[in-house]
């Protein structure tokens, strides 16, 4: 009997091997020995470590551990490149980011079959996913390289921008942080992770053959200590980074205080959410698609599996038996859908996490599918028998494992969903249009995909909430990311001379007054029983104010959190609230110039005239700063929403106390956040006097707090607060370095700024920046077809 | 290798309530379908082995109105030898011949005559072919007429006015009728999915098929603008998984129309595997309705054995 006529019986699908001679050539032709890439050419590298090819166990290559001296000489190609890198123009830009989409699809095959070698992912996910991806960013860039000018008005390059990226999509994470970069017109060094970094060294022979002009691109490979190196070298202007939380934080520490720029796109315990109303089946298909696509190893990978109640059983049964089918072995061959975990480390870790998961009473389930002998692999895993307490429902796997509980109502999907540090993205499955609209505008998550899952596209941004970072990589809100607005000043050096003690009470008060605190709608004590004096210009004491403290910090994020509705309320009503407060402004404007005068000594006519417009300005922008829809590749559309940061601290500036004070409160409010205010010390009697405005303005209590006392003190007890979503800093160097240190608790997004410079002045002192500080983008997917 | 054509499926309750939990959303069956072309190959021996699957599945058909008793010989002769004898015997395959031979049924005792002794089954449509719109009591006669003349399977089309309309229980009713009329046969239900409204319409018809008692169901007559494709195909698969889950009846599965290429043949094959396992991967299960499919893939098989690529008149045709 012919051997086809047995397998014509047996119907096994056989070996289908992609042929990696071409890639072993090319790694060959470097004698299996790899540098650095800087200014344009091949720098050698003095120490080396080595690659593994996941897959076997194998090295594969020996790679550049890259030194001080290598990121310095990097830095320094990339500043020097920077000047004639502009001066090519827009369309000399976009030559460049074209050419390179041509390159990166010339060479489709080289990159996928090396991606696989170096990674261990599936060659059918990195020649079919991966690369396209690549390809589509590339030429979605040089698009923006075409159109910067009149797009981005009012802004700037950073200059010289540090690049961080993960092993888990090397050559992706290298293209989301390269395209924009460049299209932008910055410079860029780059730092491969130390496990990935051959598809990185081949495109810098892409980029020569794109006409890349020298030093534009630099990539320096190496481990943590060189990442370090690049994120503390003080000529990198911004730094990017993908990767851990944990590392996440220490960049953000590292680059505290630095006027550098900084994104983090860090990892994620996403929520892969199944109503009773799915299509079941093409949900299990999402959920292949969501947790054993690459392995797991993707940072907004569906981990967690909400099952509504009444289904969970089919479904999970349902779901054992598409997992029989899954393939994993050899990532080369074209019908493996799961290859190998890309370290030994990785897999002893994700071993890890299911010892703890049964330790903590948790069963796990995989199917018989052999897995090769050599090599780093695991199983597809379901994990049961869990509850948000345990930890495979909190921490990050990284890996091929589904932790799955169930909810019974879609509100109680949402607080599940929404009960995690992270948030990255997130899944719902349901045929009614209502629910999934409705619980997709209520998760913390930067994407969300409905009835699908793992989609991206150049065009649409992709970036997360709370704990997984900050900034946002891909379409207009990822190209913020490289371009600096000319209204970001950075901090003030000097700190202000610290206001005159007043010394002498001024024996013409009538009626002795101290102000309170204002939080929740109502003025309280403040906690700590001490008040403190605020003088006048000449160093006489007009008045007392609260001396805030942490308690009263505490009390005030309470209170702004309890007023969450107002970041739902319709942009119609927070504008009238607005107008409202602007009318209420003008009514007593004679009373905060006075006011002004008495502190300053000069006229406060303006200050209060200025300050009425500023509120109509933003109330004007309420219902203007929108969205916009994407529609990329295939029958789908994306909704981009700018969302509320949440609740934010404001640190206003010390000068320009009343018009400082609205001009950061007001563009929060107008976008729906809630805010702790900690006005001017020395202008504090103008932030008390400002209670009654609100009081009669219809704001919701717990909208706007506002706490006097220490700017430095209260703005680190901010800072620490996990429960602040936001803070800006209007202040001097050493505060908002402080605060910037401070932040990783919870990771919160923070902006430090001049608060010295002429609010007066429109030009400055107010716009577009201050709106999208105030928001963060959630991209929802939503596909369609009858 | 023996040809199945005998009832599996019998005649279960109508369950509305069933009909009523269907849910299928489009954009996540055609996203199924996309990537599962990149996920899933077979090459070399085992594409051959594949192919030659493919060929006992193919329901060799001729459904034209310039049939005639010569044409149909023709195609008779093509089913008993449906590969050259050198590639045939070169692939240990001479034993294999294709699933069926389709026929209108004025032509059921022509074919029946022309595979005697065979075991090929000869498969009539009837019911009011293509479009099931002569009356009922018609479309049953011709069903039971098909069934006395000597087909063993009988391909009936549903009124598909009925699932438009989601009356249900009318077309429930029809498919038992012809259910009934066609006796031991082995009923296969078209229901041409290219006229229905939307994939849960094509989903909930395919379960009243199945309630009602076929033994197969199948996408298309071949005569509507949309024939069969992947989407389609996986739409049905599934209420096939979710019947047989209930029931523990396997029911058949029949694409047609527009299948030419082996690649699109082996496309199902894969399909099928991946979304019901090998044991709906014969002839028994399966069934292709298609013409030129044949000599497609005795061109492929020929390449497979010679490294050199064929021609068309290399071939026989039916």
């Amino acid at each position: 009997m012919s051997r086809v006529r047995e397998l014509f019986e047996t119907m096994e699908y056989g070996p289908a091997p992609e042929d990696a001679s071409l890639a072993k050539q090319w790694i060959d032709s470097y004698d299996g020995s790899f540098g650095h890439w800087i200014d344009g050419q091949r720098s050698q590298a003095g120490q080396h470590f080595d690659s593994i090819n996941p897959a076997t166990g194998k090295k594969l290559a020996a790679i550049g551990q890259g030194l001080d001296s290598d990121i310095n000489a990097a830095v320094s190609a990339a500043r020097n490149a920077l000047k004639p890198w502009q001066e090519l123009g827009s369309n000399g830009r976009a030559r460049c980011l074209y050419g390179l989409a041509r390159q990166v699809q010339k060479h489709a095959r080289m990159l996928a079959v090396l991606e696989t070698l170096d990674n261990g992912k599936p060659l059918r996910e990195t020649r079919d996913v991966d690369v396209p991806l690549v390809a589509r960013h590339f030429y979605h860039h040089a698009g923006w390289a075409s159109v910067l000018d009149s797009e981005m008005p009012n802004t700037s390059a950073y200059g010289v921008i540090g690049q961080i990226i993960p092993w888990n999509f090397p050559l992706l994470m290298l293209a989301w942080k390269v395209a924009p970069a460049l299209a932008a017109g910055n410079t860029v060094v780059l730092k491969p992770a130390e496990d990935t970094s051959l598809s990185a060294l081949y495109f810098a022979e892409l980029t020569q053959n794109a006409g890349l002009p020298s030093g534009v691109f630099n990539l320096v490979t190496g481990a943590g200590e060189t990442g370090r190196t690049l994120a503390s070298h003080s000529d990198v202007d911004k730094i990017a980074f993908t990767g851990s939380t944990q590392v996440g934080r220490e960049i953000r520490r590292l680059t505290a205080g630095t006027d550098k720029g900084l994104t983090l796109e860090l990892g994620g315990k996403s929520p892969f959410l199944v109503f009773a109303d799915a299509d079941v089946d093409s949900a299990i298909e999402g959920v292949v698609d969501g947790i054993w696509f690459n392995q797991g190893q993707v940072c907004c990978a569906g981990s967690r599996l909400l099952v509504q109640e009444s289904i969970s059983e089919a479904f999970l049964s349902k779901l054992k038996q598409r997992m029989k089918t899954l393939r994993v072995g050899n990532p080369l061959d074209k019908t493996t859908d799961m290859g190998a975990i890309v370290s030994q480390d990785q897999l002893k870790n994700i071993q890890s996490y299911i010892d703890g998961a049964k330790n903590e009473g948790a069963s796990c389930w995989h199917p018989d599918t052999p897995l090769p002998e050599s090599g780093w692999y695991f199983h597809p895993t379901l994990v049961t028998d869990v509850f948000p307490a345990h930890t495979i429902m909190t921490e990050e796997v990284f890996g091929p494992v589904l932790a799955a509980m169930t909810f019974r109502t879609h509100k109680e999907a949402i607080e599940i969903a929404n009960n995690t540090r992270y948030g990255l993205a997130a899944s719902i499955w349901s045929e009614n249009v209502n629910l999934s609209l409705d619980v997709a505008s209520k998760l913390k998550a930067g994407v969300v995909w409905i009835n699908s899952t793992n989609e991206f596209d150049a065009a649409s941004g992709f970036g997360g909430y709370r704990e997984s970072g900050f900034g946002r990589e891909g379409g207009r809100e990822g190209l913020w990311a490289y371009r600096k607005s000319l209204l970001d000043i950075p901090p003030d050096d000097q700190s202000p001379a610290s206001a005159v003690a007043p010394a002498v009470p001024n024996p013409t008060s009538a009626l002795d007054k101290t102000s309170k605190l204002y939080i929740g709608g109502r003025q309280v004590r403040p906690d700590s029983g001490y008040s403190r004096a605020v003088a006048a210009f000449d160093g006489s004491l007009i008045g007392m104010v609260g001396e805030g403290n942490r308690k009263d910090i505490r009390n005030a994020v309470e209170a702004a959190h309890s007023a969450s509705k107002w970041g739902s309320a319709s942009a119609h009503h927070r504008a009238q609230v607005l107008y409202f407060l602007a009318e209420n402004l003008e009514v007593r404007s004679d009373e905060f110039s006075q006011r002004l005068e008495m502190l300053t000594g000069a006229n406060g006519d303006l200050q209060v005239k200025e300050s009425i417009n500023r509120l109509f300005f933003y109330a004007g922008w309420c219902d203007k700063y929108e969205g916009a829809v994407h529609q990329p590749p295939l029958g789908r559309v994306v909704f981009a929403v700018p969302e509320p940061v949440g609740v934010m601290g404001l640190i206003c500036p010390e000068r320009d106390s009343l018009l400082g004070l609205i001009s950061l409160i007001a563009p929060a409010i107008a976008l729906g956040n809630t805010v702790i205010t900690i006005p001017s010390e020395s202008g504090a009697l103008v932030a008390t006097d400002f209670y009654q405005i609100l009081e009669t303005s219809d704001i919701p209590e717990g909208v706007v707090n506002i706490i006097t006392g220490s700017r430095p003190n209260l703005a680190s007890e901010l800072a620490r607060h996990n429960d602040v979503d936001g803070l800006w800093c209007a202040g001097h160097r050493a505060m908002t370095t402080e605060v910037e240190r401070l932040s990783v608790g919870n990771l919160k997004q923070t902006w430090a700024l001049s608060g010295d410079r002429n609010w007066l002045d429109s030009n400055v002192g107010q716009g577009i920046e201050f709106l999208r500080r105030a928001t963060q983008v959630k991209n929802v997917w939503v596909p369609y077809g009858e | 290798m023996k040809n199945l054509s005998s009832r599996v499926n019998s005649t279960s309750p109508l369950d509305l309530d069933w009909l009523g939990h269907v849910r299928v959303n489009r954009s996540a069956i055609e996203r199924r379908c996309s990537s599962l072309a990149g996920r899933r190959t077979v090459k070399k021996e085992w594409q051959a082995a594949w192919l030659l699957r493919a060929m006992t599945c193919i329901d060799l058909t001729t459904l034209d109105g310039a049939d005639t008793v010569g044409n149909v010989q023709r195609l008779c002769a093509k089913a008993r030898m449906p590969l050259r004898s050198d590639i045939a015997t070169a692939l240990s395959a001479t034993d294999l011949k294709v699933g069926a031979v389709c026929v209108y049924p004025a032509l059921v005792t022509h074919a029946v005559s022309a595979l005697e002794g065979s075991d090929i089954p000869v498969a009539s449509v009837a019911a009011g072919f293509p479009d099931g719109l002569t009356p009922l009591q018609t479309r049953i006669d011709e069903v039971r007429g098909a069934h006395e003349a000597g087909a063993t399977e009988i391909d009936i089309v549903i009124r598909r006015g009925l699932a438009l309309t989601e009356d249900w229980t009318r077309l429930y009713d029809e498919i038992c009728a012809f259910r009934e009329a066609a006796g031991d046969a082995h009923l296969k239900t078209i229901l041409g999915t290219g006229n229905l409204a939307s994939f849960s319409n094509i989903a909930k018809a395919s379960l009243v098929a199945m309630m009602a008692g076929a033994d197969f169901i199948k996408t298309s007559t071949g005569k509507e603008g949309v024939n069969a494709n992947l989407p389609v195909s996986l739409v049905m698969l599934r209420a096939i998984r979710d019947f047989y889950n209930t029931t523990g009846t396997r029911v058949g599965f029949k694409p047609a129309g527009g299948i030419r290429k082996s690649k699109d043949a082996i496309a199902y094959l894969v399909l099928i595997q991946e979304e019901l396992g090998k044991d709906w991967l014969s002839s028994q299960f399966f069934r292709l309705g298609a013409s030129g499919l044949l000599g497609d893939i005795s061109r492929q098989l020929e390449f497979f054995l010679t490294g050199e690529y064929s021609a068309s008149h290399r071939h026989a045709i039916g």
